[in-house]
């Protein structure tokens, strides 16, 4: 077996970047470019403005609103997680006061393409799934947000559940990875990260598809219905792959 | 408390406690800002380095930052300080200290001896005053000289972590990494897996393939699966092939309690790992991570700036002779250092400060994606620390891991390091890479075919 030949089968089994060759001590031209391009795509995700318009043309017959963060830039809201977490002051009048039973909170996170790419159809996936019994709030689509915002908005509309579909930290090897955090009664400032669950790289085709990813998650929101409850209760009554995850 | 003061333009600064000083000190970072740390302009920055410059270091010993009721690392600290060790700084002020540490006077020797005279609080206040040239300088003269299979710390050696990362634990595909790694050079210092679950049964499998590795190679190094100190010491009891033990470590109780350990716990699997007797060349069998902004992250920081408190988590280190320490310098986000300038200048800090506590320090040099930084930061913080003297540094492949979702550097950066500071691998790794083919004439790795080379059995085994 020749050296590129073991090297490529040897990556079929990792993902990693091994076997790269060298140019001296450094690497060859293509892999360096490789990396960068990696790079590029993983920061542009991150810096990319959120588009909530483009997510609402997806949602027909859904209503929406928009919301923003205390946070007002970029780059106060990467340094600043605190105001991610919390509504700006003049937006949570344009909240929809109401008896919802859950809300659903697109956030464009670290990743505004995942969110663009993944979060209307997870919306409407998840809701197609839902019974006559769940009273759904208009969707809010936020930026400049983090996943406690969700509580914020909840708290602010009366809903007694909250999805966050949330643009996840990017990777070089996926910059388009979308999480879903569900809620169940949350408290501004009480809830922490142990009270919610958490599906983490929804990214089809190469992470969890929409179908299997709303099937997931509507079967957690009628079990944390039951129970009341989300967080470590709900996790030990699900599958495996319905499990907390560290929050950006 | 008395207050701290110091007069600047004209303006007169007041600082209420040893705390607040230090924070206002600090140079700018992200972490400090989100706590409210931070000064509040940098001319109150450089009043507070005045103020600081003036303090004398025994204050320190009588105004512990954490109330020593409170937090078991501060008892830590004030209850193992080696006031005779102390003595030829006792007189000195922060600002003193800084002169005497670049001087002349202070050689390899003396600042090994001074080592369990200095309390964290010290070297990280004596770290505010000092630039990053500075750092260098001194962190350059420390030697801190550790062993268990392989010697870490020598004059003129760079280590390297080996990190063959997979997010399922495939053990076709680490095998693959290591692989990789094995024929760049790389693993002298460790090993080093970060497996995607805790579980013993998985600890145990991963740690039985690097067992078997070294095993059959006879490769002069150790292995380590990074797992919770609870989990190595479970397995040790059943019979498990641990080499090194690991744990994430911070510089307050409460931080330490939000990982789950404790000292008792440290001592406990300390003693177990030490009583395997698994070393060849020594028995320094603990491995450290620590890095800024985890007790902030934890909100368990009691009102101190993150740089001190991580030169706090060193005192819980040293406690323990470790093989090896590092910094995860880039690794929490740019919430704690923003950008590549605030994690070059952390990472120098971290290191100056470990080295002066005389700890083996390494680094991760690192980023994650939403921060600020690129490869030309790892590029440029790589060669600072190894002219530093750093003791090893983490390598991944192509500087990219893909369970840990962040960069860092690569075997190819290690590779250039060696290479442009004429740094050699750890004497008994470098002695094993010449038996087996791996060294050219000049010392370098040599660059192998995948057909001759007795190492590519690991994969050609995995590919078949």
């Amino acid at each position: 077996m020749a050296n590129g030949e073991l090297w490529t089968a040897l990556r079929r089994r990792t993902q990693a970047r091994i076997g790269l060759g060298r140019a001296g001590s450094a690497l060859p031209t293509r892999h360096r470019l490789e990396l960068q391009a990696a790079h590029a795509a993983a920061r542009d995700a991150v810096h990319s403005p959120f588009d909530p318009d483009a997510v609402a043309g997806r949602l027909p017959g859904m209503p929406t609103v928009r919301v923003r963060s205390a946070a007002p830039d970029r780059l106060t809201y990467l340094q600043r997680p605190d105001l991610g977490r919390r509504l700006h002051p003049t937006d949570r009048a344009h909240l929809p006061v109401g008896d919802w039973d859950v809300v659903f909170v697109v956030a464009d996170g670290l990743s505004s393409r995942a969110v663009h790419e993944h979060a209307a159809r997870m919306v409407r996936s998840t809701a197609d799934r839902l019974g006559e019994t769940w009273r759904v709030a208009p969707v809010v689509l936020a930026e400049q947000a983090r996943v406690a915002l969700g509580d914020d908005v909840a708290a602010a509309m009366g809903a007694k559940a909250v999805v966050v579909l949330v643009g996840e930290r990017p990777g070089m090897s996926a910059a388009d990875s979308l999480g879903a955090y569900l809620t169940y009664a949350p408290n501004p400032g009480v809830t922490t990260d142990a009270d919610r669950n958490c599906l983490s790289n929804i990214r089809p085709p190469l992470g969890l598809d929409y179908e299997t990813a709303a099937a997931k998650l509507a079967g957690l929101m009628e079990r944390a219905r039951e129970l009341g409850g989300t967080g470590v209760r709900l996790k030990d009554e699900t599958d495996p792959d319905g499990v907390v995850e560290p929050l950006l | 408390m008395s207050p701290y003061t110091s007069t600047l333009g004209g303006e007169r600064h007041r600082f209420d406690s040893l705390a607040r000083l230090l924070a206002a000190a600090s140079p700018e970072r992200s972490g400090d800002r989100l706590a409210g740390l931070a000064a509040r302009s940098a001319q109150e920055r450089v009043a507070a380095r005045w103020a600081l410059a003036e303090v004398p270091l025994t204050d320190f010993l009588t105004q512990p930052l954490i109330p020593y009721e409170d937090d078991d690392v501060t008892r830590l600290i004030l209850d193992t300080h080696d006031a005779a060790a102390f003595a030829p700084v006792a007189a000195l002020t922060v600002g003193e200290l800084r002169e005497w540490l670049l001087s002349e006077a202070a050689d390899a020797v003396t600042l090994a001896a001074l080592a369990p005279g200095l309390t964290p609080e010290m070297v990280a206040a004596v770290s505010k005053l000092m630039g990053n040239a500075d750092l260098v300088a001194v962190a350059r003269k420390v030697r801190v000289v550790t062993a268990f299979r392989s010697t870490i710390g020598l004059p003129g050696r760079l280590a390297t972590r080996l990190q063959p990362n997979h997010p399922t634990d495939d053990p076709a595909g680490v095998a693959a990494a290591l692989l990789d790694g094995l024929l760049l050079g790389s693993g002298d210092a460790v090993i080093g897996i970060n497996p995607a679950t805790d579980s013993p049964k998985a600890v145990r499998d991963l740690l039985e393939l690097l067992d078997g590795v070294i095993e059959r190679y006879a490769i002069p190094t150790q292995s380590c699966v990074l797992c919770h100190v609870t989990t190595s010491v479970d397995l040790m009891e059943r019979g498990a092939p641990v080499d090194l033990v690991f744990q994430s470590i911070a510089g307050t109780q409460a931080a330490n309690a939000s990982f789950g350990v404790t000292l008792g716990l440290l001592d406990e699997a300390h003693e177990a790992a030490r009583g395997l007797g698994r070393g060849t060349v020594g028995n320094d069998v603990m491995y450290f991570e620590t890095g800024q902004g985890s007790a902030l992250s934890a909100d368990a920081h009691h009102g101190v700036d993150q740089q001190t408190v991580e030169a706090r988590a060193y005192a819980v280190a040293r406690r323990y002779d470790p093989l090896l320490v590092n910094t995860v310098v880039g690794f929490i986000g740019p919430e704690y250092l923003y950008d590549g300038r605030q994690i070059l200048r952390a990472a120098l800090e971290d290191h100056f400060c470990g080295k002066l506590l005389g700890l083996p320090m390494g680094l991760d040099i690192c980023y994650t994606n939403h921060a600020d930084a690129d490869d030309d930061d790892i590029a440029t913080m790589l060669t600072m620390l190894g002219v530093a003297g750093a003791s090893f540094v983490i390598c991944t492949p192509g500087g990219d891991d893909i369970m840990l979702n962040y960069q860092s550097a690569s075997y190819h950066d290690a590779l250039y390091l060696r290479e442009v500071l004429g740094l050699r691998p750890a004497p008994e790794f470098e002695a094993w890479l010449g038996s087996i083919g791996l060294l050219d004439e000049r010392g370098g790795i040599r660059e192998v075919s995948g057909t001759t080379h007795p190492l590519t059995a690991i994969g050609r085994e995995l590919a078949a």
